[in-house]
């Protein structure tokens, strides 16, 4: 699904290199987490691959089944397939929720050659899945993120995924800003999302996000690139004895 | 008052073009307002309050000429159920227009009212001239003085169908002067809609009178004829408790320069002006505001948002005036531009003037970009860039349009916004 090469990447703006050649695979139907220390490339990974500006790749590739993830503008990467749950979702006055949701649907949509969806069916469709993530018809209503406290913008992320229906799901630390029952609901609308054709990629500081989203593969990212890929155990081994006992295997 | 050579030649010259209406009992005010304008003569450039906005082609005696644009769009308020009243450059067409009739208020023309006890007789003109002080506004004498036609409305009751005054533009070197008198009546109710292009050049007052616990509500848009030059003034008195909510949007236009006097008389009065404009390559809009609290306990709000392209000028100039003994007055005030490109130009000159110890008073004044973040996050959601910025460009507008009562005609200026982003796509 995803497959990553080598990738280098450093800021536009100064010579400061944040990806040191970072290979990763991740297969459809599977779940991959990658955690690590602060700083060491998490969100610029996902950054990168969604295609947001300030960021230069010095060398390697991104592709999306076999599509060169890294040529593509953001609209197109996710037309492709490609979502990011932002670690922190903007905050847009003026724009309704609904109209947000559809607009965004029904662009990917065209952009595949489909057809839109009709405006009774988006609602019936949003409004189902709405329920499942406790999120009310109020939240629908209001302007994009606004007002919404941090568990309700994690969730109204969750529900974007659930409408566009993408094949690779990128998740940046959803599970921060978090209590432990917004966590549980987030985590469920994920896990009713997972199936044969679709791929996680879940950045999270924290084992505990891992309890309810179960990894298939654990990645250890320091100081752009993966160090270490494991099993679940992976997560647990962090948990209990933090990062400095892997760095320091692995060093 | 002695006037520099030239500025009285101007005025001479444009007062030499025109013509005084004989309308009987208008005629006093009429010469009073003609005083006036010889008195403080036309804008020009060295004046401070057109530092921003050239008044020449606004003051040339002839109007400029201004094309005709081949409109395809579905009329505006299209669905709104209203009574409809059509000038066609500046003149008065019947057969176009509804009756002039309507439950709770009665509706005139200037041009036909021709009792003498009207009771516009001590009306016209008295609004506008409270509003020639502290800063003159010659184009108002000018407007009161020569006007040609308009309505007059005089508001009972609590009237719903919405009074739709229609503007039609179709001679390119039209040049119309309008007047408009509105008396409201204390609790009454009244919706004034305008839209159209008007004229090549358009002039026009309008003065409303909004008695106590009375509630008016003006939503206004202002043609997309790219050639046309507009100056307009509304002059509007509020007594306690009473409401008044005008937005106004502006789409293309060469020049347009509006002018909201307004004047909080009666305590725990509400004031709100507003207006959205969205302007690409040869468009100057200028929004000048004054507005005065002379009661206890008054709310004003001015939110002015301008969206500039490839070389498109906006100017703010608002003013908040809290006389001593207007307290608790609460007073804001937000004027923001939203650049384009690096060609645009925002102007503004916000203030604030104050004479009483307790007061809630704000404003503030923004130039800037599409927010970078917010782009990327729509289009992380696969809406194209082009998509993206107009949503955006949208919701840098949403605070204006808000003042909109009515969700119907918020919904409405959001199309026709959209409708524009859609063919001014860079």
């Amino acid at each position: 699904m995803l497959s990553i090469k080598n990738l280098n990447v450093k800021l536009e703006e100064e010579d400061k290199i944040i990806l040191k050649g970072v290979d990763l695979e991740v297969e459809a139907g599977k779940v991959h987490a990658i955690m690590g220390p602060n700083g060491s490339g998490k969100s610029t990974l996902s950054y990168v691959l969604s295609g947001k500006g300030g960021y230069e790749v010095t060398g390697g590739s991104a592709e999306l089944e076999g599509k060169d993830l890294l040529e593509m503008e953001p609209e197109d990467r996710a037309a492709a397939g490609l979502f990011l749950a932002f670690q922190y979702p903007v905050e847009i006055p003026g724009v309704g929720n609904m109209t947000f949701l559809r607009t965004a649907v029904n662009a990917q949509r065209k952009s595949r050659g489909e057809e839109e969806m009709s405006a009774a069916e988006f609602l019936k469709v949003v409004r189902a899945k709405a329920k499942d993530l406790k999120i009310d018809a109020d939240m629908l209503k209001r302007p994009v993120n606004m007002g919404f406290s941090g568990g309700e913008k994690k969730r109204n992320e969750i529900l974007q995924m659930a409408m566009l229906e993408p094949k690779m799901c990128i998740l940046d630390e959803t599970d921060s800003g978090l209590d432990v029952d917004a966590m549980k609901l987030v985590a469920d609308g994920v896990n009713a999302l997972r199936s044969e054709g679709r791929a996680f990629l879940v950045i999270t500081h924290y084992q505990r996000l891992l309890d309810h989203i179960k990894p298939d593969v654990v990645h250890i990212m320091a100081d752009g690139r993966i160090v270490k890929t494991g099993g679940p155990e992976l997560a647990l081994e962090v948990e209990n004895n933090g990062y400095a006992d892997i760095l320091a295997e692995v060093a | 008052m002695a006037q520099p050579a030239t500025q009285l030649t101007a005025t001479e010259a444009m007062i030499a073009e025109l013509q005084m209406p004989d309308t009987g009992w208008s005629k006093a005010a009429r010469a009073d307002a003609l005083g006036r304008l010889r008195a403080m003569g036309l804008p020009e450039r060295r004046d401070e309050y057109w530092k921003y906005t050239r008044p020449d082609t606004l003051i040339a005696p002839v109007a400029p000429k201004a094309a005709v644009f081949d409109n395809d769009e579905k009329p505006l308020f299209d669905d709104v159920d209203r009574l409809k009243i059509v000038f066609v450059d500046g003149v008065f067409d019947a057969d176009a227009s509804d009756d002039l009739t309507g439950e709770g208020l009665t509706i005139e023309r200037l041009a036909t009212a021709t009792s003498d006890l009207h009771w516009a007789r001590d009306f016209y003109g008295m609004l506008e001239t409270n509003g020639q002080t502290p800063v003159a506004r010659p184009l108002a004498a000018l407007n009161t003085a020569f006007a040609t036609d308009g309505v007059l409305i005089h508001v009972t009751g609590v009237v719903s169908r919405p009074v739709s005054l229609i503007y039609r533009h179709l001679s390119e070197s039209s040049d119309a002067i309008l007047h408009h008198c509105i008396k409201m009546e204390p609790g009454s109710e009244l919706t004034v809609l305008e839209n159209g292009p008007a004229a090549a050049r358009f002039n026009k007052v309008m003065e409303v009178d909004v008695a106590d616990s009375a509630t008016f509500h003006h939503v206004r848009t202002q043609g997309r004829d790219h050639e046309r030059r507009a100056a307009t003034h509304i002059f509007a008195r509020l007594g306690a408790e009473s409401l008044f909510k005008s937005f106004t949007l502006t789409v293309n236009g060469v020049l347009t320069r509006n002018e909201c006097v307004i004047e909080l008389t009666g305590d725990d009065a509400s004031a709100h002006v507003a207006g959205a404009c969205v302007g690409d390559g040869v468009f100057h809009h200028d929004d000048t505001v004054f507005v005065t609290h002379d009661a206890v306990n008054c709310e004003s709000r001015q939110v002015f948002k301008k969206v500039l392209r490839n070389g498109a000028v906006g100017v703010f100039q608002g003013k908040i005036l809290v006389k001593a003994g207007a307290q608790k007055t609460d007073g804001y005030q937000i004027s923001q531009s939203l650049l384009l490109d690096e060609d645009s130009q925002f102007l503004a000159k916000p203030e604030l003037e104050i004479y009483a110890d307790d007061v809630a008073c704000s404003h503030g004044s923004t130039s800037g970009a599409i927010d970078e973040d917010a782009l990327f996050y729509l289009r992380a959601r696969g809406i194209t860039k082009a998509e993206a910025t107009n949503l955006l460009t949208l919701s840098f507008l949403a605070e204006a349009v808000e003042e909109i009562a009515s969700e119907e005609m918020r919904d409405e200026i959001n199309s026709r916004v959209a409708a524009w982003l859609e063919r001014h796509r860079s």
